[in-house]
């Protein structure tokens, strides 16, 4: 076996050492009735690695691949260029095979490029401190709400109609085990939304997203004024980070918390994971964040170094005190977002911004030249919602039999509400171009 | 017992000989080791690492909310970028480069075959809400994984969207939940049991689910005291947490009494399934009455660490916990598969969803092209083989160090630091002394049952050769430090590493975060 270093002679002559006749003899403390005399029944032996390569083409062959037809797919994942140098990177060994940086003298590579992920998160956000990132954007959300309960004393989250029902969704799981109320405002198809006048002395936090999930860009000034003089949190969520190079950015709206998807930098689609999770907020409440710390110090030299810090707050510390059970970040995908950020750098992320919204613009303009279909948004950034006449998922399944992927019925992520049955998604990002929207626009006008 | 580990190639003499001190270069570079400033040091306005096309002109649809001024990004090109985190890369200690025993987290071989096929087309750049009939293959794969998964645990069923270890165990956890709550026994059962030596994020999973933790004690065996367990259990308890094989690398012998006991309570047996990688192939959980396992894929399935992410924490879940998994999970129909999200009409009660779309994607892909490279066959063998190596480990040095109990260990074996007894050496510095040997060093002062801890899993992954020149390293480190002369070097350890000891009070007590213009680091200036 190709994976295996130890031969039979190796293996005898370590038994011999370690004083047992067989390897059985070393797991004589399994109870005899939960041994297994072979191998487990029913499943295959081994496989070389064109048979493990020709197995997964297989697969591969039974997908639609997104390079392979015209794309408008967002709602929380967005299809990016990412650079070569990016994908080269984080497969470097010393990267992909290295693991949390426990002991920092010889994982300063990894604490340096966390230091450098965190920054660029304040930078984005406008805030004031970030973590070296959480699992994803939908779990990074929860854990804010988690974390204004804390800073509040507070157990009453409200939620936006415009918040990504799937994050929704976690948060009211959350909201459940853990014992907290999670109220949810009504559906906010057409971005009108106003939480103001559900704000109490209960609320330990307001939870909203920019743009919405219907594409919709806010501000949410006022809304942070009046969550503050209530004593609440407001915590602005962002599921496309690009949007950060042309829109204000949440800090300066006056955002206690920002949870970002950084998928859109860095990372591809993958199927919805792994991806990454941005976390930042004010100062006066970085003891109370949840996830992984790294912090700038000197070595015994005095020169510079960097090491996590904080670890307090952490379960391996803290146990049943921890401000969150969460032991891992998403180095790898951190990684990913931070080299391919600074490839961009601030020129690059603006231009690619402008870009998205530009395409999204021609895309929105396109498509209301389609008889019947109604664009929702007056505001977006590089997705937006359109009123079909009839339903939309038969008409996603009936342009993705034309190998067109039109969009996301918004009826699939929110099957409860008949009232959005008959809006669709669409993102269009700077890979979409005039051979992909073509298609597009004949295809919805012969479906509809 | 070891062959002779010579490999100077005749050469005599080191890099620093006596107390010579090597003189200081004019750039701080020392050969390969390169001092490497922040990317925000390194930049200049004007350049970029992209070539982008010049966006064209459109009314502007932002609802009066663009961004004013700078963002405060640095511009690098890209071969700025590149050899930037080229010279961060060789800053990092890898499994790629030799041994890393980091016990309890199983840094084995990552296949590269599994990077490769995680990016083929059709696989790698799929969007998770494309229609299910465009991802044919993709469900297919993850039921594929899925049932792999089942097989090797005995267990029927598998929730797979849990993004780490700790959210499997947040996911199992709430499955227990739920199940309490369906039978009306929720607000009764309050108390959760977990051994001493557990993960911190057992009693940290459970205290967030509003159950109150209460520890159970080892015996001097080092396994779970089983008296003290049955005193324990009663009306008020919900689960136990218990990993096995436990955290001091041995098997739970009584594992059998344990979770009939629990079930007699009327309690659920949560099995944290850290330690997999010992018994994959040999045992399966089903057999030992667990109720729920999560399985980290990095570490029993070889997913890449990454610095520390991502992970994936899929749970298998007995029939009892079953109708409780979260949304979503694939449903085949026919011929075609399809994906019960929020919101379907299903049997059950879904605890709810813990995750946007289906899951860690790429690291299931990963997992299953290493599951299928081994096979049945190849996974057994590498159970056995982490066991052997790891007892090979403590046999080779049991007389220089102390191992913290007596009889074969798993996948790990733990010392405990009475041989460092009087002779000014910790753990710590001991761990920091192995740097220099070029070893990342085992995992220290883990589990907190053991005395200045140390747990050292060598993996299946290790040649002979690389764990025999492992102990005569380990084995002279021992010996020096019992010398009781040493303790001025260890304590100046590591020596030879891109940075010396770190400060970490200070970095607790005056947190600096992030790179501002104004705490630029002036090194060494004066």
């Amino acid at each position: 076996m190709r994976y295996l270093p130890l031969t039979d002679a190796d293996r005898r002559e370590m038994l011999a050492v370690v004083g047992a006749k067989s390897v059985d003899e070393l797991f004589r403390d399994v109870p005899q009735s939960a041994r297994l005399g072979a191998k487990v029944a029913g499943l295959p032996d081994h496989l070389g690695e064109l048979e493990v390569e020709r197995a997964f083409l297989d697969l591969a062959a039974k997908n639609v691949s997104p390079s392979q037809a015209p794309f408008f797919i967002g709602a929380g994942a967005y299809r990016h260029h990412v650079p070569a140098s990016v994908d080269y990177m984080i497969q470097r060994g010393e990267f992909l095979t290295s693991y949390t940086p426990y002991q920092p003298e010889i994982t300063q590579g990894t604490l340096q490029y966390l230091f450098e992920f965190q920054t660029q998160v304040t930078l984005l956000t406008g805030m004031e401190v970030a973590n070296a990132s959480m699992y994803d954007g939908s779990t990074g959300a929860a854990e804010a709400v988690l974390m204004a309960n804390r800073v509040t004393r507070r157990h009453k989250a409200l939620i936006s109609g415009g918040l990504h029902p799937q994050y929704r969704r976690i948060i009211e799981t959350t909201a459940k085990w853990e014992g907290y109320s999670a109220v949810v405002g009504k559906t906010d198809v057409e971005g009108l939304e106003d939480l103001i006048a559900s704000i109490d002395k209960e609320t330990s936090c307001v939870v909203v997203q920019n743009p919405s999930f219907f594409g919709h860009v806010r501000d949410f000034g006022k809304l942070a004024d009046a969550c503050h003089e209530a004593g609440a949190l407001l915590i602005v969520v962002v599921t496309e980070v690009v949007s950060l190079g042309l829109l204000k950015p949440p800090g300066e709206m006056g955002a206690d918390i920002v949870v970002c998807e950084g998928q859109s930098i860095g990372n591809g689609l993958g199927f919805g994971g792994p991806y990454v999770g941005l976390f930042a907020t004010k100062e006066k409440y970085m003891r109370q964040m949840p996830g992984r710390l790294v912090g700038e110090t000197v070595d015994a030299d005095g020169k510079r170094g960097f090491v996590l810090t904080l670890s307090t707050r952490e379960q391996h510390i803290r146990r049943e005190k921890a401000t969150s059970n969460i032991c891992t970040n998403a180095g790898l995908c951190a990684l990913a977002f931070t080299v391919h950020l600074t490839l961009l750098g601030e020129a690059g992320l603006k231009r690619l911004a402008e870009l998205n919204h530009a395409k999204a613009s021609e895309l929105a303009d396109r498509i209301e030249t389609v008889p019947g279909v109604k664009l929702v948004n007056q505001s977006f950034f590089n997705e937006f919602t359109v009123r079909l006449p009839k339903p939309a998922a038969p008409v996603v399944e009936a342009l993705a039999a034309k190998r067109i992927l039109a969009g996301v019925p918004v009826s699939r992520l929110l099957p409860e509400d008949p009232s959005v049955e008959n809006l669709l998604l669409l993102a269009a990002t700077e890979t979409a171009t005039e051979a992909g929207m073509a298609p597009l626009i004949a295809g919805l006008k012969e479906v509809l | 017992m070891a062959p002779s580990q010579d490999r100077s190639q005749g050469r005599t003499g080191g890099i620093v000989s006596g107390g010579e001190v090597a003189p200081a270069t004019v750039t701080g570079n020392r050969a390969l080791q390169i001092e490497e400033p922040l990317i925000f040091e390194l930049g200049q306005p004007g350049r970029t690492g992209v070539d982008l096309p010049e966006p064209p002109k459109v009314k502007d649809r932002l609802n009066g909310l663009r961004r004013s001024g700078e963002i405060g990004l640095p511009g690098l090109s890209e071969p700025q970028v590149v050899q930037h985190y080229t010279r961060l890369s060789q800053k990092n200690y890898a499994i790629d480069m030799g041994v890393y025993p980091l016990g309890s987290c199983t840094m084995k071989h990552n296949p590269r075959l599994n990077e490769k096929v995680a990016r083929f087309a059709g696989i790698g750049d799929l969007h998770p809400l494309q229609p299910v009939s465009t991802v044919q293959g993709a469900l297919e794969l993850i039921d594929r994984l899925a049932h792999w998964l089942k097989t090797l645990t005995g267990m029927p069923a598998v929730a797979m969207s849990p993004a780490a270890g700790a959210h499997g165990e947040m996911c199992g956890m709430m499955a227990i939940a739920a199940a309490l709550e369906a039978k009306g026994e929720r607000a009764q059962r309050r108390t959760v049991l977990a051994p001493e030596s557990a993960h911190g994020t057992n009693p940290a999973t459970a205290a967030a689910l509003g159950f109150t933790v209460k520890p159970i004690p080892a015996n001097e065996r080092g396994r779970v005291d089983l008296a003290a367990l049955k005193a324990a259990l009663g009306p008020d308890v919900a689960a136990i947490m218990l990993t096995n094989p436990n955290t001091c690398g041995l098997f739970e012998s009584e594992i059998i009494e344990i979770s009939k006991a629990v079930h007699a309570a009327g309690a659920y047996f949560y099995c944290d399934g850290a330690n997999f990688n010992a018994i994959v192939g040999r045992v399966r959980p089903g057999d030992l009455g667990v109720d729920c396992m999560h399985i980290n894929l990095h570490k029993t399935f070889s997913t890449p660490h990454g610095g520390g992410g991502p992970g994936a924490g899929p749970v298998v879940l007995s029939a009892a916990l079953a109708p409780y998994a979260p949304y979503p999970w694939i449903v085949k129909n026919g011929d075609a598969w399809t994906v019960a999200e929020d919101g379907a009409k299903v049997d059950g009660q879904p605890l709810g969803r813990l995750k946007a779309f289906h899951g860690q994607m790429g690291m299931f892909t990963r997992a299953l092209s290493y599951i299928m490279s081994h096979g049945a066959d190849g996974l057994k063998q590498a159970a056995e083989d982490a066991v052997l190596s790891a007892n090979y480990v403590m046999a080779s040095l049991k007389d220089v160090m102390t191992p913290a109990f007596e009889g074969p260990c798993m996948h790990e074996a733990l010392f405990d630091d009475s041989f460092l007894k009087d002779t000014g050496v910790s753990t710590l510095d001991f761990a920091k002394a192995m740097i220099d040997e070029g070893y990342h060093p085992m995992t220290m002062y883990f589990p907190l049952v053991v005395h200045g801890a140390m747990l050292i899993e060598p993996t299946e992954s290790q040649a002979k050769e690389d764990l025999d020149l492992f102990i005569t390293a380990l084995r002279a480190l021992a010996e020096k430090a019992k010398s009781g002369t040493a303790a001025e070097e260890f304590k100046a350890a590591p020596r030879y590493a891109p940075r010396r000891r770190l400060d970490e009070t200070l970095a607790a007590r005056k947190p600096v975060l992030r790179w501002r213009p104004s705490n630029s680091f002036k090194q060494a200036a004066e």
